[in-house]
């Protein structure tokens, strides 16, 4: 070991010294390493026999570049180490196991010579004793670099250097020349070079591929089986069996017997039989059954799909598109109010046509419904509308009824409240906001005379006697009897002396909350006669048939005094009601019998004048009455309410409205009857005026019979007040009405 | 005043009726399987018709079920195996906690599994029944088998869902009852019509799917096991019905021809046969091998002499779909690459064309594009730079369009890089006042055997217009009429300060018909006021619908005239 070591050292010596020289050759070297690294590793792959010599060669040349490598290097990269093993002699040792193993190798090459020579040297000295002729051991040799000799022989004589050392120049022209040198090591301890034979080069060889060194051993001896499928006569051991190999397992039969219990009680099921008919189809309806399909009748079928229509299309007709507009409204609605539930679009061909992005979110809602929604069976009504439509008698049929509108009654400055036309049908009173009660020819429409009562009339009615000419008009808290004097003379004579002959019985008269004064002057030259003081603001005033009594109504929550009804020829009021039933909207006298209707907010009340009790509550199922009429037969009555409706009742029926008429828009003002057509007719305030058939039948099983036959329009709604009140002509089908746009027209 | 108190409750519609959650606890369920159940056996919530009587006096929002509904979900066997399923769940993440894997395996083998097949048929009863109900099926099955085979199902399902549908479509050409199709922005529907019953189906573009997060797909799932069980049993008693071998099998012939092919390379063995069905390129094989059997012409029975003209009709409506089903009989067609094939080989061969395609798109191409007998070219590019002379290159919408038509429209229209005509839903069915697309008149035309004559069809359009016109002019007139009476009657009201003057008065004509008109309509109008008032409510229900429908119309045809107008105006700049 020691001669090994110190040659690497004296190698490494030398290489420090040949680093000039080496310089030079750096360059070719190096390309030359490039290439036999290519080369040596095919060489470690195959090695075959064939190519030996050829190997020689090149292991030559690999030595050099290895050796020149391995300066500049330094030996970093992997391939570098696998060259230090193929020319290892000269390396310098870089790891602990490479040293050791070139050591080893090196020794090995020493061997080769010495055991040559030394046959008879292993006689004397043990086989592991080295071959010691420098007795220096194993020290640096470059220590012995500035000495003559390089150290000691047995006999402990010197032992010289060979006397001219090789420079770069000689070793380099030994490479060129020799042939040798390839083969040819430095023994570093003796100084001199030896020459390799063909035996020892092989070794190398052989050891670089990792193989035997001994040429003869053979790698692949057939190995003897020591346990065999031979049964041999005695036992490779004599140890004594174990008691387990021949007593059955405890433990095993406690596992056993659990999972046989267990399969006994069907917890685990020993490997299920697979189940063939999964997944088969067979024909499942082969035997129908008439009575399960009789069970099924209960059963709803979800609705299908709604199919698609253009818009869908992914090449729709340009006007299924959205315009700019439409789809900003679609963006901005909610989706559950879209009518669509996409964007209808179009693709120039089909090829463009995306996925559709929500396809997946369509279908799952669709399964929701399926299983979430509630079905139910929805009965289609699939009706004609014209079916709908009630078959009426055609107004042809019950002419005569106003149809146009002929005249128009022009002078008042403010709304016209109220209105009212003579027992005779040729004069027309009217009393306004503007404080003025005119009087008309209805005929020519002109105005035959204006009388300033001093504020707002609130109602207006002429005495139906037609002996008398008298004008009962409602103003503040003030019921004025007027004497207009438009009639013969024997009319206004027989109205005079029932005027003046009251006039005795007036002293008589005690001080009540009505007070009767005579008017004089002024007042009396425009025909006012009379002026019955009431303690409140008066809003109806309506007369009895007879044309004696007169009725006045004074709307308040709190007082039982709300109706007076005044005799006139006695000039004497009396208050009829002793307890407050509501606020009383309107008033009428029975145009036959002694019956007073007092129409309060929700109802009607019938009190039988003579026997001074109620004999009927009609109920008018709506929210407030605004006007009432009786009919000239006095068994069925007409209310008008705010609330838009016309209740028509049939006192012999029952108390509640036989028919309700909902054709106004808005409240209803005034109702009115015919006296001697069966026509009543409706004032509203949306500025029309309804003109309604209504046939009474005597025969009480039959019930009336009420067709609406016109609508007449004319006044402008002002204020948003349309139509007040209205009235129809006592002997013609013709009506009249005032409206909130100071006109009065006649429709005809 | 004796007795017991009556107990509020328990009696009347609250004893008919049970809220979602007392049923799940009645049978002993958790959510998700008492959903699953109710999907599978079709029960649905029921609102009630006083909802606060049957919440017991509580106004929270609550789903009910019949109470009848619960009970006979109870004796449901699977109820049973939902049960044993969850139990094995248990027991699996129990065998994993402890790593034993023996018990692991021995486990998985035993997995608790149902079968569907007497849902099916206590659901459905009747086949016909079936039937009717498939179009859910259908349009999920053809969802399911283009998910890609990963994530979100079992692939087991997906190739199920495949394999069914495949099935349906062969079915579908055999019988050849495919009727109407329809190219939407969501997929193309499709129309057969089976044993009498419309059956529709939506199949989406070939494209992959990006999976919303909010769909629940459980639900899916268990609505695609039942479906996918029904549809099973469906196809094999149609395939019956034919005559046909179920599981399909190609034909002979067929096949062997295939089999030349050296299909190794295009797919597996074992998907290769499905492949090659859902090809759609072969018939496939019958029970008993006959030749086309020969439609057994049906015995008239002159039933009543009213019906004379139905049977007539009737009759006529055979022929045509007789006609329909010949459609494309004698054509070759040759899809190009980029066309969809799968939809249009469907629809060829339904209608009796033949087709093929190239051989790299799919397997089962029957001859190549260099064949001299082909009649037309589906392609779907701007261009194409080889082109034969004796055949037509077409846009595949040509195809659709024909189908819905029901006859070979001209192909001028539908050449390579002409804009296409709009494609029309052949489901729509116009009633009386409905919008009519004109392209739709046009087909309509054709289809009564007329020349298409555009300009006709212009001065139709014009004279409309005048109609129109006329109307409104009429009414104007009115107007007019009233303006002047107005204004006439405020000079006379204000008469004082007109001066008086006589002037010739105009000579109004009246015109009876139209005085008899207005005379009706104010008729109806007081007809009208005196309706009931539920009659009334449900009349101008009716009318709100008729009206809307009217400005509908209205607005589409102001639409297409705006449209049109652009269009014209657009060719004539071009043209200067």
């Amino acid at each position: 070991m020691e001669e090994s070591s110190s040659s690497t050292r004296s190698g490494e010596q030398r290489e420090k010294m040949k680093k000039v020289l080496e310089k030079t050759v750096k360059k070719r070297s190096k390309e030359e390493q490039e290439e036999q690294e290519d080369e040596i590793f095919n060489f470690n792959n195959k090695c075959t026999e064939e190519e030996e010599e050829e190997r020689e060669e090149n292991l030559s040349d690999s030595e050099d570049s290895v050796f020149s490598g391995l300066e500049d290097s330094g030996s970093d990269s992997a391939d570098d180490e696998d060259e230090e093993e193929e020319g290892s002699d000269h390396n310098g040792a870089e790891n602990d196991d490479e040293d050791l193993k070139i050591e080893e190798e090196e020794k090995k090459k020493m061997m080769g010579p010495v055991t040559e020579k030394k046959e008879d040297e292993y006689k004397q000295d043990s086989s592991d004793e080295e071959d010691i002729r420098n007795t220096v051991g194993n020290i640096p040799m470059e220590w012995y670099k500035d000495f003559p000799h390089i150290g000691y022989n047995l006999d402990g004589k010197k032992i010289y250097k060979p006397i001219r050392n090789k420079d770069e120049l000689d070793e380099f022209l030994d490479k060129m020349e020799d042939p040798n040198y390839w083969r040819t090591v430095h023994d570093k301890q003796t100084g001199s070079d030896i020459v390799l034979s063909d035996e020892q080069v092989a070794l190398v060889n052989r050891l670089q591929r990792g193989q035997f060194g001994d040429v003869d051993f053979n790698e692949y001896q057939p190995q003897v089986e020591f346990f065999s499928q031979d049964v041999m006569l005695h036992p490779v051991t004599n140890r004594p069996a174990d008691k387990r190999s021949f007593i059955p397992s405890l433990i095993e039969k406690q596992k056993v017997s659990k999972l046989v219990h267990a399969i006994k009680m069907g917890w685990i099921k020993p490997r299920r039989t697979e189940d063939a008919s999964r997944g088969r189809y067979y024909d499942l309806w082969a035997n129908e059954d008439s009575s399960i399909l009789a069970k099924h009748k209960m059963h709803l079928p979800a609705p299908k799909i709604p199919l698609p229509g253009h818009q869908e299309s992914y090449n729709p007709p340009p006007e299924y598109l959205f315009t700019d507009e439409e789809r900003a409204l679609w963006e901005q609605q909610d989706a559950s109010d879209r009518k669509l539930p996409f964007v209808p679009m179009r693709f120039s061909s089909l090829r463009q046509v995306p996925a559709f992005p929500r396809f997946l979110h369509e279908r799952f809602e669709r399964c929701l419904d399926l299983y979430l929604c509630p079905r139910q069976r929805k009965m289609r009504v699939n009706v004609n509308p014209e079916d709908l439509i009630p078959k009426l008698p055609k107004p042809r049929d019950l002419q005569p009824f106003p149809t146009t509108q002929s005249l128009v009654y022009r002078g008042h400055s403010g709304l016209v409240r109220s209105i009212s036309v003579s027992p005779s049908g040729q004069w027309l009173a009217s009393g306004s906001d503007d404080g003025s009660v005119r009087f008309w020819e209805v005929r020519s429409s002109r105005c035959m005379g204006t009388v300033q009562v001093g504020g707002a009339v609130k109602s207006i009615a002429w005495n139906p006697n037609p002996l008398l000419c008298l004008l009962a008009v409602a103003q503040g808290s003030v019921v004025l009897i007027l004497s207009p004097s438009l009639a013969d003379r024997q009319v206004v004579l027989s109205t005079e002396r029932l005027l003046s002959g009251q006039q005795e019985a007036e002293s008589t008269e005690e001080a009540g909350p009505v007070t009767w004064s005579d008017m004089e002057g002024e007042e009396l030259s425009h025909g006012i006669r009379l002026k019955i003081q009431h303690p409140k603001a008066v809003h109806q005033v309506t007369w009895h048939a007879k044309g004696d009594y007169l009725a006045s109504v004074m709307p308040d929550h709190s007082s039982h005094l709300q109706v007076f009804i005044h005799q006139v020829s006695r000039r004497r009021s009396q208050n009829p009601f002793r307890k407050n039933k509501g606020l009383v909207q309107c008033v009428s006298f029975h145009p036959v019998r002694p019956y007073f209707f007092v129409g309060t907010q929700r109802s009607v009340r019938i009190y039988n004048l003579v026997k001074q009790e109620m004999t009927k509550k009609l109920q008018a199922n709506s929210k407030w009455i605004s006007s009432m009429a009786v009919h000239p037969g006095g068994d069925h009555v007409i209310c008008g309410s705010y609330d838009c409706r016309l209740s028509w009742f049939d006192l012999d029926l029952s108390t509640k409205p036989y028919k309700m008429l909902r054709h106004h828009k808005k409240a209803v003002r005034g109702v009115a009857h015919h006296r001697l057509y069966p026509l009543f007719a409706s004032a509203s305030d949306d500025g029309s005026v309804i003109v309604c058939h209504g046939t009474v039948y005597s025969d009480l099983l039959q019930n009336p019979l009420i067709v609406p036959v016109k609508v007449l329009r004319g006044h402008v709604i002002t204020h948003d007040l349309g139509v007040l009140d209205v009235t129809f002509h006592p002997t013609q089908p013709w009506i009249f009405s005032s409206g909130a746009d100071a006109t009065i027209r006649l429709f005809t | 005043m004796g007795g017991l108190q009556k107990k509020k409750y328990e009696r009347g519609s609250v004893t008919n009726y049970i809220t979602r959650n007392k049923a799940r606890k009645k049978l002993q369920l958790s959510l998700p399987d008492f959903r699953r159940l109710c999907i599978l056996k079709g029960i649905y919530p029921h609102e009630p018709k006083h909802k606060k009587k049957v919440n017991k006096g509580s106004t929270a929002p609550r789903t009910f079920y019949l109470l009848k509904d619960i009970r006979f979900l109870l004796h449901e066997p699977i109820v049973g195996k939902f049960r044993e399923y969850k139990v094995f769940v248990r027991k699996l993440k129990k065998a994993y906690g402890k790593t034993e894997w023996s018990a692991v395996e021995r486990l998985k083998e035993n997995k608790p599994a149902y079968k569907l097949d007497h849902i099916v048929k206590e659901r459905y009863p009747s086949f016909i029944d079936a039937l009717r109900d498939i179009d859910d099926a259908l349009c999920m099955s053809f969802l399911f088998s283009t998910f890609a085979r990963t994530g979100k199902c079992h692939v087991q399902t997906i190739q199920l869902c495949r394999r069914l549908t495949v099935e349906w479509m062969n079915y579908v050409i055999a019988s050849r009852s495919l009727r109407k199709v329809f190219i939407s922005i969501k997929g193309i529907y499709y129309q057969a019509e089976v044993m009498g019953q419309l059956i529709t189906w939506l199949v989406p573009y070939q494209f992959s799917h990006d999976h919303p997060t909010d769909v629940d797909y459980r639900v899916m799932a268990t609505f695609t096991e039942l479906y996918t069980t029904l549809l099973g049993f469906i196809n094999f008693r149609l395939y019956h019905s034919l005559n046909l071998l179920y599981p399909p099998k190609l034909d002979i012939k067929a096949e062997s021809e295939l089999k030349e092919e050296d299909d190794e390379d295009y797919a597996m063995n074992s998907e290769s046969y499905l492949e090659k069905l859902s090809a759609l390129s072969t018939s496939l094989a019958r029970v008993v091998s006959t030749e086309e059997e020969e439609e057994a012409e049906l015995d008239k029975f002159p039933d009543e002499e009213e019906d004379l003209e139905k049977m007539e009709a009737r009759e006529m409506e055979q022929k045509q779909q007789e006609a329909q089903k010949k459609l494309f009989e004698g054509l070759k067609i040759f899809l190009n690459r980029e066309v969809p094939r799968e939809s249009l080989a469907f629809l060829i061969r339904c209608f009796g064309g033949e087709v093929s395609w190239d051989k790299s798109v799919c397997i089962g191409s029957a001859y190549e594009v260099t064949d001299e007998t082909i009649t037309h070219q589906i392609v779907d590019r701007p261009n194409i730079d080889k082109q034969y002379i004796n055949r037509y290159y077409i846009q595949p919408q040509w195809v659709f369009d024909c189908v819905n038509a029901k006859l070979l429209l001209p192909v001028e229209d539908y050449f390579l890089g002409v804009t296409l005509p709009p494609h029309l839903s052949p489901f729509v069915e116009e009633k009386e006042g409905d919008y009519v697309p004109p392209e739709k008149l046009k087909i309509l035309a054709l289809q009564r055997g007329e020349k298409p004559v555009q300009e006709e069809e212009e001065e139709e359009d014009d004279e409309e217009e005048e109609e129109d016109d006329e109307e409104e002019e009429e009414e104007d007139d009115e107007e007019v009429e009233e303006k002047s009476l107005k204004k006439m009657e405020e000079q006379r009201s204000q008469g004082k300060s007109l001066p008086v003057k006589v002037t010739p008065g105009k000579v109004k004509v009246d015109n009876p018909a139209r005085l008899e008109q207005e005379e009706k309509a104010e008729e109806k109008r007081l007809a009208i006021m005196m309706m009931k008032k539920k009659e009334k409510y449900l009349y101008d229900k009716i009318m709100f619908g008729k009206k809307r429908t009217i400005r509908e119309t209205n607005k589409l045809t102001a639409k297409r005239k705006a449209h049109d107008d652009a269009e014209k105006s657009k060719k004539k700049k071009t043209r200067k």
